[in-house]
Order: C-alpha cells, then sequence, then structure tokens
C-alpha cells in the first residue's frame, strides 16, 4: 500500500533504531568454545533424531541428528570434535530439549565436509526441497519454521512473486544488513533455488530505507537472468513481519488466520535464502550463522559467524560486558526473549544477542502500571487493526475464549508495538502470549 | 566475567517512554495559557475560585486512596486536571464553600464511584459542575464583568459568603452573551467574544488562549484533534446554515465564541478516559457533541449547553465503541457476522 512516499503498512511504531555500533562493521569468524549444546530442536516442529553416540568422534559439518518427519530438519555438527553426551539441557526458551554436548579437538579447523552437492539447474523441485531439509535450514530471521515447509506451496496454489526478507526492522540488529552487502553472490544464488520451487515469476527484495548501502549495492549487482527487483520500504516497525511486508510491497491481505501463499505470496529472510545459496551447491548443512552481538553492555560489539551450540556465556567473555550488565536477550528488544541463564546456546533462530545494563533497562522495571486510560494509542499502534485494550480488559478476566472468538486474539503475532506505546504499562502483549496459549491448550484439550 | 544477576523480563524490551503522569502534566500545562487568561479577567476572585477546586479534588482524592487504603494517586496529576476544569467551568464570584462542595462531588461521584481513573464514564469536572447547577441555580447563573478595575486586589465579596447565607453580590454583574442573546435578543460583538471582554465562567472566555493550549496537545500526540474539530464543525456549520435560513438565529462566529464551546470541545469532549478509541468513533461523537450543543442553545430552556451535550456524549462512548470496531487486518468488512475466512 503507497500513500505517500515511500512503500509501507499502516500503523506500526518507530522505536530507536540502534544500530548504528553494528551497521558498517563486517562479519567476523568467531572462536570455537571449549564445549557447545547443540539442540536437537532449533526449530519449530518435532525434534530432530540424535545420529550420534556419547565418545564419537564427529567432523565439522558431519550430519548429527536426522530429520523426524517432514515437519523436522537435519542438525549438522559446528565443530569437528567428541560427542561427550546426549542429553537434555533447558534451552533459551526455559524448556528441557534434547541436546548433543560437543568438545572440539584442540586446534580444530574450520574446514566443512562436503556431501553431496544439489545443482539448481539439473534438480528437480522434490530433490531441492528434500536438499533444503537435508541441510538443516530453518528460517533465520527468528521464527526458525523449517524452509522446506515454507516452500512446499500446497497443490491447486500458485505462487507468482517471492518476497525476500530484508527489511531488518527489529532494533539493534544488524545481520541481514550485512549478509545482504557481504553474501550477495550466496543471496542470489539461493533465489534460484527458491524460485524454481516454487515456480514464482519474480521476487522483490525488500530492503528498509536505513540501508541504503544495501539497496545501491543489490541494484548494481542483480544478475540479469534473475526476474529480481530491489523495493526499498519506510523504517517503521513491524514492517519485516510477513503480512505487513506483503501488504507493503503487493497491496494484498493475507487472510486473517491464513498463509501468504493464499494471496498468491511467500516470504523468505535474505539470510535464509544466502544460506540455501551457499549451503547447497557443497551439498553442506547449516553449522553456524551470522549473530549481531551488540547492546550497550556489550565492549566489542559486532556482526559474527558463530557456531550453532556456543553458550552465551562464552561469546559474552569473548566480547566483554561490562559490569552493570542487567539483561541479556536473543534476538530483537521487540520481540526477543530474555534469557535466565548465560549456559543456554545459540541457535538456527537466533539474529541477535542483546546486552543491556540497569540505565537501559530502567525504562522497563520501573514503570508504574496505572489502568487503561482510553488513550488509544495502543489502537492507533496495532499492525493488525486489532483492539489491545479491549483485549487486555479482557485478558485480566481471563476471558480468554471471549478473546479468540469476538476480538482475534489469534490473529496477533506478539509483534509487541501495544505494549511499547501504552502509557500505563500494561504488559498488554505478555497478556496475550498468556491467553493465546491458555486457548491452543483448551483446543487441545476438547 | 563474573556471574551476573540477570533480569528476567518479557519483551518489549524498549518502551515509547508516554506515561499516564506525563500525559496528565501535559495537560495541565496545555491549561495554564486560559487559566492565565482567566486571572488576568477577573483577578483575584478568578485565583481564589481556582485555587480552591484545585486544592479540594487533590486534598479529596488523596483521603479517598488512603481510605480505601490503596496508594495515593494524587503524583498522576489526574485529580489536578480535574479541579482546574472544573475551576474554570464555574463563575467568578460563586462562594468558595460551593466550589468546594462541588468539588468533592467531581472526585467522589464522578471519579471514584465510577471506579477511578480510567473507569469514570462521564467527566468528573462536569458532573461536579452539573449538580452544582441543579442545586444552586442562582449563584451558578451569577456572572461578575470581567476586566473590573479593581480585580487585582479584591475578592468580590459573594465569594467569601458563609454556608447557607444568602450571598451579597457587591461587583457589577452581567448576562453571558448566549443569555443576553436568548433572553434579551442582544448580540455580543465577535472582537470582545474573541478577546474575552465578555461575562462568563471562569475560563471559557480566553478562546485564544484554549486554543493554544489544544494546539500544544495535538502536536504532542496528547490529544485526538478529530474531537474538538468535528464539535467545532459541526457547530459552525449548523448555525450558519440556520442563520441563512432564518437571521433571527445567531451567526456561526458567534455561537463558536460564546460560551463554553471552545472549553469544552477542547479539553473536555477531548477527554481520553470519556471519548471512543478509534478516529471515526471520535469524529461521530464529535459532531453529536456539536449538534447537541446547538439544539440545546436555540431551542432548549436554558442558554448554554455544552456541560448537557459532552456529558450525554461521554454516555453514546461505550456505545460507539461497541458498534465501530476497526477492520481486523485480513477480514472483510463485516466480519463478525460473516464468519472470518
Amino acid at each position: 500500500m503507497r500513500l505517500f512516499g515511500r512503500k509501507s503498512f499502516p500503523h506500526g511504531v518507530h522505536p530507536p533504531e540502534s544500530k548504528d555500533a553494528t551497521r558498517a562493521l563486517p562479519i567476523r569468524q568467531f572462536a570455537f568454545a571449549p564445549l557447545l549444546v547443540v539442540p536437537l530442536s532449533q526449530h519449530l516442529g518435532k525434534p530432530a533424531v540424535p545420529l550420534v553416540d556419547e565418545g564419537q568422534e564427529v567432523v565439522r559439518g558431519q550430519p548429527i541428528g536426522r530429520p523426524d518427519g517432514f515437519m523436522s530438519v537435519a542438525m549438522h555438527a559446528p565443530v569437528s570434535g567428541t560427542i561427550r553426551s546426549v542429553h537434555p539441557a533447558p534451552s533459551a526458551s526455559g524448556h528441557m530439549v534434547p541436546s548433543v554436548f560437543l568438545e572440539p579437538f584442540p586446534g580444530s579447523t574450520q574446514e566443512v565436509a562436503e556431501g553431496t552437492p544439489c545443482d539448481v539447474e539439473t534438480a528437480t523441485r522434490e530433490e531441492i526441497l528434500a536438499a533444503i531439509q537435508e541441510a538443516g535450514i530453518v528460517g533465520l530471521g527468528g521464527a526458525a519454521f523449517p524452509t522446506h515447509v515454507k516452500l512446499s506451496v500446497p497443490e491447486g496454489h500458485h505462487v507468482d512473486t517471492v518476497i525476500v526478507n530484508g527489511v531488518e526492522c527489529e532494533p539493534y540488529l544488524t545481520t541481514d544488513h550485512r549478509v545482504m552487502l557481504e553474501q550477495q553472490d550466496d543471496l542470489f544464488h539461493g533465489l534460484r533455488y527458491v524460485l524454481k520451487v516454487t515456480g514464482a515469476e519474480r521476487a522483490i527484495i525488500g530492503v528498509e530505507a536505513n540501508k541504503p548501502d544495501a539497496a545501491e549495492s543489490l541494484r548494481a549487482a542483480l544478475p540479469s537472468d534473475l526476474p529480481v527487483t530491489v523495493e526499498v520500504l519506510e523504517v517503521k516497525y513491524p514492517q519485516g513481519a510477513e503480512k505487513m511486508l506483503i501488504d507493503a510491497l503487493l497491496g494484498r491481505q493475507v487472510p486473517s488466520g491464513g498463509l501468504p501463499f493464499e494471496v498468491h505470496a511467500l516470504c523468505i529472510n535474505v539470510a535464509t535464502t544466502a544460506e540455501i545459496g551457499r549451503l547447497l551447491p557443497h551439498g553442506r548443512g547449516i553449522q553456524e550463522r551470522v549473530i549481531t552481538i551488540t547492546g550497550p553492555a556489550v565492549k566489542d560489539k559486532g556482526n559474527y559467524r558463530i557456531p550453532i551450540g556456543t553458550p552465551l556465556r562464552f561469546i559474552l567473555d569473548t566480547v566483554g560486558v561490562s559490569d552493570d550488565l542487567s539483561r541479556v536477550f536473543m534476538g530483537g528488544p521487540m520481540m526477543g526473549p530474555a534469557v535466565a541463564s548465560l549456559d543456554v546456546p545459540v541457535l538456527k533462530g537466533t539474529s541477535g544477542v542483546v546486552a543491556i545494563t540497569t540505565a537501559e533497562s530502567r525504562s522497563t522495571t520501573e514503570a508504574r502500571e496505572y489502568p487503561c486510560i482510553r488513550c488509544a494509542y495502543c489502537v492507533d499502534a496495532c499492525p493488525l487493526f486489532l483492539d489491545p485494550s479491549r483485549l487486555g480488559l479482557l485478558a485480566k478476566n481471563r476471558e480468554y475464549d471471549r478473546m479468540a472468538a469476538e476480538h482475534h486474539l489469534m490473529d496477533c503475532f506478539e509483534c509487541g508495538c501495544c505494549s511499547f506505546v501504552c502509557p500505563s504499562h500494561i504488559p498488554l502483549v505478555q497478556l496475550f502470549r498468556v491467553a493465546k496459549r491458555a486457548v491452543r491448550k483448551a483446543k487441545a484439550a476438547s | 566475567m563474573s556471574r551476573p544477576v540477570l533480569e528476567i523480563r518479557t519483551s518489549p524490551h524498549v518502551r515509547s517512554g508516554a506515561s499516564v503522569d506525563r500525559i496528565m502534566l501535559n495537560v495541565v500545562l496545555a491549561l495554564l495559557p486560559a487559566t492565565g487568561f482567566a486571572v488576568y479577567a477577573f483577578g483575584l476572585t478568578a485565583l481564589c475560585t481556582l485555587s480552591v477546586a484545585v486544592i479540594t479534588c487533590v486534598a479529596f482524592e488523596h483521603l479517598l486512596c488512603k481510605l480505601s487504603r490503596k496508594p495515593t494517586t494524587v503524583g498522576d496529576w489526574s485529580a489536578v486536571i480535574t479541579g482546574l476544569l472544573y475551576g474554570l467551568t464555574l463563575p467568578p464570584g460563586l462562594p468558595m464553600w460551593m466550589v468546594c462542595v462541588g468539588g468533592l462531588i467531581a472526585i467522589g461521584v464522578g471519579k471514584h464511584l465510577f471506579g477511578g481513573l480510567g473507569f469514570n464514564t462521564f467527566n468528573p469536572a462536569l458532573v461536579g459542575r452539573a449538580i452544582l447547577q441543579a442545586t444552586f441555580p442562582v449563584p451558578m447563573t451569577t456572572w461578575v464583568e470581567p476586566m473590573g478595575a479593581d480585580r487585582l486586589h479584591t475578592v468580590v465579596t459573594s465569594s467569601l459568603a458563609l454556608p447557607f447565607s444568602r450571598p451579597e453580590v457587591d461587583a457589577v454583574t452581567s448576562a453571558t452573551p448566549l443569555a443576553a442573546w436568548k433572553f434579551d435578543q442582544e448580540l455580543a460583538a465577535t472582537s470582545d467574544l474573541v478577546m474575552g471582554y465578555t461575562s462568563g465562567s471562569v475560563g471559557e472566555t480566553g478562546a485564544l488562549f484554549i486554543l493554544a493550549g489544544g494546539l500544544w496537545l495535538v502536536a504532542r500526540n496528547m490529544m485526538n484533534w478529530r474531537i474538538p474539530v468535528s464539535v467545532l464543525a459541526t457547530v459552525a456549520a449548523l448555525a450558519g446554515l440556520l442563520h441563512l435560513v432564518d437571521p433571527a438565529y445567531p451567526p456561526a462566529t458567534f455561537m463558536l465564541f460564546a460560551g463554553g464551546l471552545m472549553l469544552g470541545a477542547t479539553f473536555m469532549a477531548s477527554d481520553m478516559v470519556g471519548s471512543p478509541m478509534t478516529h471515526g468513533g471520535c469524529v461521530i461523537y464529535g459532531v453529536l457533541i456539536g449538534a447537541l450543543v446547538v439544539v440545546i442553545r436555540l431551542w432548549a430552556g436554558m442558554p448554554e449547553g455544552v456541560m448537557y451535550a459532552i456529558l450525554l456524549g461521554n454516555a453514546t462512548t461505550p456505545h460507539i465503541d461497541g458498534w465501530l470496531r476497526p477492520r481486523v487486518f485480513g477480514t472483510r468488512r463485516r466480519a463478525g457476522e460473516e464468519g472470518d475466512a
């Protein structure tokens, strides 16, 4: 939808961008931690089935878990070393997840094992989807939805446009920005696979206006054989949310409770696309990813390529943190969960690790909760045109069924805009998370 | 790295910085120009009326919080707004004890009986004033002339009347422009109305100062401009039309600048708690209030109708919000009825 100026969606908020510290820093390779913890469930769906046993030696890139069914992906060894054990360990979400504990060999190299290559020219659609699943690729933007599932357009549906999401609207994060600048060949090559699999006629790379260098250099490098364009979007949160981006670029609204293919569109993150282009030609799997390590409490801020399974403690020890560290969250500040322990590892879906000090966390810790004064700030912020004020009142009365039946609770994707603007400091999005869980639980029980 | 104590908080980890007390403080600041003009026009009398109104409201709010064993809510500035708005709607020279009684009603009945901040369906200041108007009709319609020569160092004696005694009025009184038009068919000069050289409530005459405060709030995104604009536009359009049909009706400029319309439309109709949540709802609400103002002023028994129009508008707010919900993203126009796809 275009009213004036840049393409955008209605409503939304403008949090401070906080990207200056890392946006210009090239991607750097991170060292191996003394012990890596690789959860077998880093994606939505069923955990992978372990392929390794205690004491076994593995090489970097070797599969250590195979997908368990369609809604599951493979896991690969992030480093050459010895398997110490396979047992449940706490993940960033707080749940216990079966995990592989891997101790690197001293002086382990960055060499990665090669597998069976998947060539974009000769492989069939099904072969490419299987290769993506075997490569363990999930949505790297944060949702960690298995990519091969997302790319499987249901029978009888037609996708005309693939949207490559380079918006990166969360504050602090600059990983997609750096990938767009440094991995353009991977990105375009990955797009060839994506276009072939989906059968789409064209692709649009959507970039927020705060990354003009990325948009310009991508435009200059566009290969002539690819039907792809670059579009610049207004800087506004949550511009990168799938529904908002499709609305902004194509003017189509994904139906409430529906999926993008229903409006003939498909969204895929730039880093995910680049990873397809980087891994598939060599038959490799994901064993590391680019993560922005930043925040006022971090000393050596930057964009690092970090092995999956590296514990947060090792990362923060390496980059150094200030003494008044008060909170660490994974992902951006609008949606990223705060971690309770630094022993949890980074995952495939971890786009950033942000550490803030007491001074920055004050805005949320010292906020006194008032009753709703009906200012309607949340109503004007919600990108889905829900009524967070009324939903909040219903949530406090635990009228969860009514929230879902009459007020579209289940459409809420927890972007956090309502909590961000609320002058009464009502924890709206948290109330909605609890309500959604209760509704899902009741549905599963009945 | 030592083992730091990590805070567990749910996202979002950043906030816009908006807060209830900051919004309320800004409303108080926005009322200061109008308050300043009130004190200039009506002198020490207005200052006393306003002080008593504010002090009564804040003190009673504090007392009610203490009595219900809750932390005091005086710090959120909302009681100050109620007190100030209430004071600005009173006739200068109203006996202080009546000012005090109305303040107790505003906070006790208008605000806390409905559940306190956020739940006060009706504007508390207007609830206080409405009950006062019904109880003491004569003092509530006795109007001191503005710009009296000795206003800055003497207080009108009626202000100091003891409870239940008959107040003596020693100051020069005159009818408000609306009453003069209604009962004597006299039309005040537009320049006098705009500049505030007419009698009226303490704070309703300084139209330009009221508008300046309103603009400041709109610029800070602390007021939905659609409400005052639709109220004023409706009054102007209806009055202009009627004046065109029958010139015996007053012109639009008179209707806009006479009486409490500016103060009511800018600061009371737009009160967040009592007004609808959606932009469309705000316009409907504003048009309704504007139409009621014209109807009451022109055809009802009393000369002024802003107070009742806003209170009636407040009563429709829950219904407007119930009918006019925003259309949820990805649903058809009438979502709930068709069963969402």
